[in-house]
């Protein structure tokens, strides 16, 4: 018995329509979430994030359909997020069917807001996104979907984040993001080692041996990609048999 | 057969709902003591904190109901925090009082593993049970939970690890409840469910 390493398609949507760029930017129309959902609960995703990138309040309730209408289509977790600024936000996102949220932005200017979010809900409900850009010797935590930077290590706030009651860490490399050049696999493995909360990898995903390296090498517990998956480069399948074969325990039936 | 599903604000009440819809299973959702009392069967799902569940079904009046129903033969389903207030108390809130159908107390699991335990796991089955029925050895369950029961007695019927050994699943007359969320666990999710549906149905013709 071991738990399983988790695959994770990401929806990345201006709150209605899958959108894709390239380290967070040029984006274009990737597809209706509904349908992509529909198609990788059908071939194996072990959970599903969506999240809403433009975030910006008017189209909120837009957004919420969105998680609705997505929700209907799984028989696996939901997580979503993206602009999640207090615990009114956070359970509404709950209401429309997710199981997870994920805060970014307003808890770097707040970090009490992880504490309230897992008191309200739990912290098997709350997801820290941490968008990390590497600045010098380190990695800074980026805000306002990659476009400035908090100012903070990255490392240093995702184990203040999980003090404070996170109980995952969804960690994407912006340098990597969309670049298909492989996960940030020092980053990964450095953060993985200090926290004590399950670790998703994002950002590079190319092909199986990136996830596998994610896995062996960054101890991700679950590694996340869009674009590739979107695109069918890369079949979900396919991608689980060929870590299956690597040994890496991996969820195989529906 | 209408499935009744305890409403408390449990974060996983819709997703119960759908993954039953899909079946064809027809539900309602049970707010208050009267409805509890005319269930015919009931799910407890739950997600959150132990304390704030019991507080709640304490504040709404369905702490007895629900223990009464079960008394009565009601066949009930409770899911991941619903199966946890099925025990006398739990760690993560030693001055609440769980509904205390099964003897013991909930504990935390060790630290010495990443928790939450989040994610897909396997059961060992340790006897043929109804919710079980027809689930593959090696089928993967999706678990988020932090507290769990180390010990059901014979009531067990599965067990998963994580750190440490825990009950998964289990089953005692009308009694079934699992740790992990069937309602977020695929084709062995939506197998686990329909079992418990049929036995509910088998149990209301007699």
């Amino acid at each position: 018995m071991t738990l399983a390493r988790r695959i994770i398609p990401c929806l990345d949507t201006d709150g209605e329509r899958v959108v894709k760029g390239v380290q967070f930017f040029n984006l274009r129309d990737a597809g209706d979430p509904a349908a992509l959902a529909a198609r990788y609960n059908r071939e194996g995703a072990d959970e599903l994030v969506v999240l809403d990138i433009a975030a910006s309040r008017d189209h909120r309730p837009t957004f919420l359909e969105t998680i609705r209408r997505v929700a209907a289509e799984l028989a696996i977790p939901l997580t979503a997020g993206g602009g999640v600024g207090d615990v009114d936000e956070g359970r509404a996102i709950l209401r429309s069917g997710a199981d997870k949220l994920t805060v970014n932005t307003a808890a770097l200017r707040r970090p009490e807001l992880i504490t309230d979010l897992a008191g309200e809900f739990g912290s098997q409900a709350v997801v820290l996104a941490i968008d990390a850009k590497r600045v010098g010797e380190r990695c800074e935590a980026y805000v306002r979907g990659g476009r400035e930077s908090s100012g903070r290590d990255a490392v240093d706030w995702a184990i203040e984040g999980t003090q404070r009651g996170a109980g995952e860490i969804l960690l994407t490399s912006m340098d990597r993001d969309g670049t298909r050049s492989g996960f940030d696999l020092c980053l990964t493995a450095t953060i993985a080692g200090r926290v004590t909360v399950p670790l998703i990898a994002s950002g590079g995903a190319d092909g199986p041996s990136d996830f596998l390296e994610v896995f062996e090498k960054g101890h991700a517990d679950a590694a996340l990609a869009a674009s590739i998956f979107h695109d069918s480069v890369q079949g979900l399948r396919e991608l689980k048999c060929f870590l299956h074969s690597q040994g890496v325990a991996v969820r195989l039936s529906g | 057969m209408k499935i009744s599903l305890v409403e408390y604000d449990a974060g996983n009440l819709p997703s119960v709902e759908r993954a039953l819809a899909r079946q064809g299973v027809e539900t309602e959702r049970a707010a208050t003591p009267d409805s509890i009392a005319a269930a015919r069967a009931l799910i407890l799902p739950g997600v959150g904190h132990f304390g704030q569940l019991m507080r709640t079904l304490g504040s709404r009046g369905l702490f007895g109901p629900i223990r009464q129903a079960i008394g009565g033969g009601v066949p009930l389903l409770g899911i991941c925090l619903g199966l946890q207030a099925l025990f006398a108390s739990s760690a993560e809130a030693p001055e609440d009082r769980g509904l205390g159908v099964l003897p013991g107390a909930v504990s935390a699991l060790p630290v010495t593993a990443k928790l939450p335990h989040m994610g897909w796991n396997q059961l060992r089955q340790v006897r043929p049970s109804v919710l079980l029925e027809g689930i593959p050895t090696n089928a993967y369950f999706y678990f988020a939970h932090s507290y769990a029961a180390r010990d059901a007695g014979a009531s067990a019927i599965a067990l998963c690890e994580h750190g440490v050994p825990f009950v998964a699943a289990l089953e005692h007359q009308n009694l079934f409840a699992v740790q992990f969320h069937p309602e977020k666990s695929g084709d062995a999710g939506a197998r686990v469910l329909a079992n418990f549906v049929a036995r509910a149905g088998a149990d209301n013709r007699v």
